[in-house]
């Protein structure tokens, strides 16, 4: 027992202090993409034929929402013009958003005045996966570790979708997940959100278009909060539902 | 083994497909069997329609909805894999019955070919999808409703059935369990997967194309570096290049960090099962701190984008070496107080101790790889046994315990954290020179390449069969769950329901790594 209490001594009080600072990214940390339009010559397509999920689109578009953040564009490259950058905000309100022309994206608002009385202090999250590989349910389950410490947002995310504010969705959705995420869904007292997390939620990911997948959420609920990524960085998916909750 | 019944292969080498011998089904039948009673393994097993290896000689006329037969079978102890394959057309005599190995292969045969294997005492699904054969009269798989199956039921008085899942209660893949219980004991688990199915093998077809990467990657995403790594093993063999020794160390410690974080993890959440919180609560970080070491090296925490094949994208400087060596030093340090907690408690010992046993025989005749087998003293490990890549030239030491139960799965794993710390150390201290990357070649055409890779879970294969113009016409995946998910289910029984969680986290199974 003695030598349990010194334990917690030497391992010491590690829960992070964000969102007053932000922790440290590392230096090959890719964030938001970034293209440089003076360095890309007309008619040059190497990104467009490397990325593997059409995430780039011509005029300089990439669609986060489909965007794995793979290095594959970039590698592509001879001109330099694609960069990532270590800015991890990444989450949007609206699909279309998430459509990125330029350097700025349009980040989630937060709900309106009605909905941020009801969830802005006590918010619990019931998660479901429906194809995920587990890099996006691992670095969710993260949040709930000492070093993030997600309850002292009066975020949480629950065991029963009766206990439940919304969902939180991981996975292309396979069609074997299927109805078991709508009866999730149904089985969620309203008013509620959805939050779909990663590339496979949001549009299939890699699995875009396979006949065993349906492409995400987005066709079959009505989605709150897109956080793109591959997986998301644990940072990206707290900023993303601090933004929702008008916390940030 | 008869050198006419089986080729002969080193891990990571490719064989035209035409010198795969090609035998009668009750030959390959005994042949298998036999050599799984001498004390080999089977590390795969599959189908693969005989029309799609047409460019290949075949000395009798084939039916264009046969499907050939192709067994991978691995001697630890020589280390060499060897390789055989036969013609069936409907049905041929399961190996199940006789060779209890190749029970989830054969209902994996059945499910995608519609091929029956007559005798197998447990037929049903195992991922609930639609069967790959569309040849008309053959299409004896049954339609697919995801969970709708034959369940093993007891009957009698006060038995009763819990269903659990395919939605848990963490945040968790989908799966669902049947315990047939009587109060608490459990006589029976029934695992029934396939709600992770995204179809990854039939898309890996005529490739490798810009998205076969990011499936290795993601087909079970905490896996990145070990599927990655087989991939670009499995594609350098086939294109006949070397990569540099720098690459192969990179990979090296990617694959370590990778280990290092799960069974990290692992031990934490085995601590949180059985309320031990202040290493369940030291492990969660602790975790991290080693997924971030993965993202000093390459921006990602689950290691995407840094092993293709030709070597690794992201190279590591004097100054990331320096960072690393400090930055695992301090990591080690923690865990190893934290894990250390664990033995010294008794509360937790009471817990883990002749929890979840499995003989050391069942092991063996189920197949089972990685952690789970080397708990019950089986020296069964590929960075060893059939050693790829940097371990050709850095042996790393198996890892046993004999107890063969939840206590044993967690001091295997604390034992390997050692020895992968340890070598990411030496690798760090002799750290060699040159480029990371080195020219991808055309693969080979008509040829068949195995390629095995120790992953945390255990041993990751992939088999990968090319057409004339060097494109995949078949790209098997074998995940250490697929052997894995069945240990499990035998190791409740006669356990209360109430140990579950503890057995399940013991494992700690990949659900999409199955899948697929």
């Amino acid at each position: 027992m003695i030598n349990v209490l010194l334990k917690t001594v030497t391992q010491k009080n590690r829960t992070m202090d964000y969102p007053k600072s932000i922790p440290a990214l590392p230096e090959r940390f890719r964030g938001l993409p970034v293209i440089d339009p003076a360095k890309c010559p007309a008619n040059c397509k190497l990104c467009l034929e490397a990325c593997p999920t059409d995430a780039l689109r011509d005029g300089l578009k990439i669609d986060l929402g489909r965007c794995l953040f793979c290095n594959q564009c970039l590698r592509a490259c001879p001109h330099g013009a694609i960069s990532f950058s270590r800015n991890h905000r990444l989450a949007t309100r609206t699909r279309k958003d998430l459509v990125l022309k330029g350097a700025s994206l349009k980040l989630a608002e937060s709900l309106d005045n009605e909905s941020r009385r009801l969830f802005g202090r006590s918010f619990k999250l019931r998660e479901v996966s429906a194809g995920g590989c587990n890099a996006c349910e691992a670095d969710t389950n993260v949040l709930s570790t000492v070093a993030w410490d997600l309850g002292r947002f009066g975020v949480q995310f629950v065991a029963s979708p009766r206990h439940a504010d919304g969902l939180f969705i991981t996975g292309p959705v396979t069609r074997n997940m299927h109805l078991a995420l709508l009866k999730t869904y149904e089985a969620v007292p309203a008013p509620k959100l959805v939050i779909v997390a990663g590339a496979c939620a949001i549009s299939g990911g890699p699995f875009m278009d396979h006949p065993e997948v349906c492409n995400g959420a987005d066709s079959m609920l009505p989605v709150d909060l897109y956080i793109p990524g591959c997986p998301p960085h644990p940072l990206t998916i707290l900023d993303g539902i601090l933004r929702l909750l008008g916390r940030l | 083994m008869s050198q006419s019944l089986f080729k002969t292969l080193r891990n990571c080498q490719t064989v035209a497909i035409d010198n795969v011998p090609l035998v009668s089904t009750t030959a390959f039948r005994n042949a298998v069997i036999n050599a799984a009673e001498s004390g080999s393994r089977i590390c795969a097993f599959f189908g693969v329609p005989q029309n799609r290896l047409s460019g290949q000689l075949v000395t009798e006329q084939l039916s264009p909805a046969g499907i050939r037969l192709f067994a991978v079978l691995a001697n630890d102890h020589e280390g060499i894999l060897f390789i055989t394959s036969t013609d069936v057309h409907g049905s041929y005599d399961a190996l199940t019955p006789e060779c209890p190995q190749a029970h989830w292969f054969e209902r994996e045969i059945f499910e995608q070919w519609g091929i029956v294997p007559e005798g197998h005492p447990w037929l049903k699904p195992i991922r609930f999808h639609k069967t790959y054969n569309k040849t008309e009269g053959r299409n004896n798989a049954p339609e697919t409703m995801i969970g709708v199956t034959d369940f093993f039921r007891m009957e009698g008085s006060e038995i009763h059935d819990v269903a659990v899942g395919p939605v848990h209660a963490g945040i968790i893949e989908p799966g669902h369990f049947r315990f047939q219980c009587h109060g608490e004991n459990v006589y029976h688990l029934e695992i029934s997967l396939g709600y992770q199915h995204r179809g990854i093998e039939p898309a890996l077809i005529g490739g490798p194309t810009k998205r076969t990467l990011p499936y290795m990657e993601t087909l079970a995403g905490d896996t990145t570096i070990g599927h990655a790594m087989a991939y670009s093993h499995l594609m350098e063999a086939m294109m006949g290049i070397a990569v540099t020794p720098r690459a192969q160390a990179i990979r090296g410690i990617a694959l370590e960090l990778e280990r290092l974080a799960n069974h990290t993890g692992d031990l934490g959440a085995l601590a949180g099962d059985v309320g031990f919180l202040p290493t369940a609560s030291y492990c969660g970080r602790i975790r991290g701190d080693f997924l971030n070491l993965t993202a000093l090296l390459c921006g990602s925490r689950f290691g995407r984008g840094l092993a293709l094949p030709g070597g690794v994208a992201f190279d590591l400087d004097s100054n990331l070496v320096g960072q690393l060596q400090k930055r695992l030093r301090l990591a080690f340090e923690d865990v190893t107080a934290a894990v250390n907690l664990l033995w010294d408690t008794p509360s937790v010992m009471a817990r883990f101790e002749n929890t979840g046993r499995i003989s050391k025989e069942t092991a063996e005749n189920l197949g089972l790889v990685g952690p789970a087998a080397r708990a019950c003293d089986i020296v069964r490990d590929a960075r060893y046994d059939l050693p790829s890549g940097i371990f050709r030239f850095s042996q790393m030491p198996v890892s046993t315990w004999g107890t063969c139960d939840v206590f044993a799965r967690a001091y295997v794993r604390w034992l390997e954290i050692q020895h992968s710390v340890t070598f990411i150390q030496n690798q760090l201290e002799m750290w060699p020179e040159g480029k990371t990357e080195t020219e991808i070649k055309q693969l080979a055409g008509n040829s068949l390449a195995v390629s095995i890779v120790e992953g945390w879970r255990g041993e990751i294969c992939h088999v990968a069969l090319t057409d004339s113009r060097g494109l995949f016409n078949h790209y098997k995946i074998i995940d250490p769950s697929f052997h894995n998910w069945i240990g499990l289910a035998i190791g409740l029984r006669n356990q209360p329901i109430s140990d579950f969680p503890l057995c399940n986290k013991s494992y700690n199974l990949s659900y999409c790594g199955h899948d697929l």
